[in-house]
């Protein structure tokens, strides 16, 4: 069942919501970090980050709490934790209105998050694109820094803690923690080989946390309710998947969106009741249920779950738009739950253009380092390409089967997962409209990704704001 | 010539300095800095940034090269990214395009001839709830219609 709530959005409808005073006026603004760091100790911080069984909310999922407890002091160097919002996987809309709407959440959860992990310097690596959101950021970190919530003794106590923005310069491959770390440092932005992992040689070769940006910005409310009371409030909570977290809906709904809801929706529920449903009221055809590299789901596809031990069994032989959406009900599905905002396709969008887009995503934005991924991502591309133009064949169809398999495993970071799975998404999926796009040479032409009727010239104004 | 920091950008750059432990790290931030007063990354500003940082030539360059949003050649004094990527392409972002490169008589990639504008395509720009959209300069505009684009772009014109 849908249930709305309002820990990071109240502040979303409320003017001046991203100022201090307003934070702390309406949402009990910076009453956890007080809390944290007169009365708590560090272990103590951890152990209830770890109830709280919130799962990164970054696309890979691993549970917060057990990332921070990987973090042990270090004899000389210090620790660094750094945020990761180079929000940029197409189909994700969440932590932009977090970083403008309600910043003040996630400088409190960087004090937070520094002191659990033992740091005391946050990094947050904002996208340069999302300029209102690096002003919002750097505008609460002032307003925190003036009334003494940052620097030298925050809320009196000798721990001091600093945040400071940085900017990445449009590369996609730096949401990879990292690449992300190597463009922090001020290097390229290739990934490097893990082990070692960020927890032991991360940032400037310190001991690193890398925590999704809405990750850090509900600390504070789990500080505030507790873990266990946080991981409650969701449907999931038994499966140790907690709490509540953004979910975005995009595509072909009638009110896209960005919204708050306790863990555990359905996907029927994110698209009818959140989504307003399909653009024309027209049959819902496929869904891409959280980035652009988790593999799409057909509308029409049922649970296969016969194991009694899965945590899909209850939902054998339903429908997959009535399973609870979590990172290990997505995974039962085959696919991923990845950043949490479905982008949704109505019967009649081509899945041919639809990976040709997306493919071409990937080649621009592959980094060149591994040869499977820089070599395999135009390759990609280019026989989606041929299938647009009509001059495909059949053999080609197995080409990117094999290219596909061939990137997987491959590479030094998960870019190539990341291109290889939707593309064998798509194929496997769709593989008779994938054929009939050799057969017939004039379909590519006439293939659309809008619902006629709902396109950019037909559009009309008055839409969302988020 | 050789490039130097206006006196009111000075200030930035000893801050960035102050925020990281290695001069390296604020090799993207300065960049961003020097291409804000110059347009673009001339190969006097990678001069510059070298020197300052005490960073290899190459390594500068490598950084320049890398990223997207370094221009290595001047742009128009407006930079037009229409967002091309699919949450965007299914609410028309294929058309919004199109209509861009009508109006403006160029196609992506190309400036205008009296330089004022550059049209782009840009890789997702995390709109995705407010497709289809563009970024003008620093500026998001969101759930576009043909009015609404072309009272931008004639905006920029004047």
């Amino acid at each position: 069942m849908l249930k709305p709530t309002n820990f990071l959005t109240k502040l979303y409808s409320i003017k001046d919501g991203h100022t201090l005073a307003v934070y702390e006026r309406e949402a009990r603004g910076y009453e956890a970090a007080r809390k944290v760091l007169t009365s708590m100790s560090r272990e103590e911080v951890v152990d209830q980050a770890k109830k709280a069984n919130v799962r990164g909310r970054g696309g890979a999922g691993f549970p917060m709490g057990i990332k921070w407890s990987f973090m042990r002091p270090h004899a000389t160097k210090p620790a660094y934790l750094v945020l990761n919002a180079d929000e940029g996987e197409p189909g994700t809309h969440k932590d932009r209105t977090l970083m403008e709407l309600n910043p003040h959440s996630v400088v409190e959860g960087c004090i937070i998050g520094c002191y659990g992990i033992g740091a005391h310097v946050a990094y947050i690596y904002v996208r340069d694109e999302l300029h209102l959101s690096k002003a919002r950021l750097e505008g609460a970190i002032q307003e925190a820094r003036a009334k003494g919530y940052l620097g030298a003794r925050p809320f009196g106590k000798d721990y001091p803690v600093e945040v400071h923005v940085h900017t990445g310069a449009g590369a996609y491959i730096c949401g990879e923690e990292t690449s992300l770390l190597n463009s922090l440092e001020g290097r390229r932005g290739e990934p490097r080989l893990k082990p070692p992992f960020p927890a032991q040689v991360g940032a400037f070769g310190c001991p690193t946390t890398v925590n999704n940006l809405e990750t850090i910005g509900v600390v504070p409310t789990v500080m505030l309710l507790g873990g266990e009371e946080f991981s409650k409030l969701s449907a999931l909570h038994a499966i140790g998947d907690g709490g509540v977290r953004l979910y975005g809906v995009n595509g072909h709904v009638k009110k896209p969106c960005v919204v708050e809801l306790a863990v555990g929706p359905t996907l029927r529920e994110l698209i009818y009741d959140v989504g307003g449903g399909v653009l024309g009221d027209k049959p819902l055809w496929a869904i891409i249920p959280g980035g652009s590299s988790t593999p799409v789901l057909r509308a029409d596809e049922l649970v296969s779950a016969p194991d009694e031990k899965s945590p899909l069994h209850p939902y054998d032989g339903k429908s997959i738009l009535d399973v609870p959406l979590g990172v290990d009900t997505a995974r039962g599905l085959g696919t991923m739950l990845g950043t949490c905002c479905i982008t949704v396709m109505a019967e009649g969008t081509s899945p041919v253009a639809a990976m040709h887009n997306l493919m071409q995503f990937y080649r621009h934005e592959s980094c060149g380092q591994c040869t499977p991924c820089r070599e395999g991502s135009a390759w990609l591309f280019r026989i989606c390409d041929k299938l647009m133009e009509g001059t495909a064949t059949m053999e080609e169809l197995d080409t990117l089967h094999s290219v596909a398999n061939n990137i997987m495993g491959n590479t030094i970071c998960a870019f190539g997962e990341g291109t290889a799975m939707p593309a064998l998404g798509f194929l496997k999926k769709f593989r008779k409209d994938f054929e009939a796009y050799v057969r017939d040479p004039a379909r590519g032409r006439k293939a659309s990704l809008v619902v006629e009727g709902h396109g950019f010239s037909s559009s009309a104004d008055g839409q969302t704001t988020v | 010539m050789p490039f130097q920091l206006t006196p009111d950008r000075e200030p930035k750059l000893t801050d960035l300095l102050g925020r990281y432990p290695t001069k390296m790290a604020a090799c993207i931030p300065l960049l961003h800095l020097c291409q804000e007063q110059h347009g673009w990354v001339a190969p006097e500003v990678v001069e510059f940034v070298a020197a300052r940082l005490e960073l290899p030539l190459a390594h500068v360059q490598g950084v320049v090269t890398f990223y997207t949003l370094f221009n290595q050649k001047p742009v128009g004094k407006h930079q037009v990214w229409v967002c091309r990527t699919l949450p965007c392409a299914l609410r028309g972002a294929g058309e919004l395009l199109h209509h861009c490169e009508k109006r403006l008589g160029i196609h992506a990639g190309e400036t205008t001839p009296d330089g004022k504008i550059t049209l782009r395509t840009a890789e997702c720009l995390a709109s995705c709830g407010t497709a289809p959209m563009i970024q003008v300069d620093k500026d998001y505009f969101e759930n576009l219609t043909p009015e609404k684009v072309d009272g931008i772009l004639d905006g920029l014109k004047r």
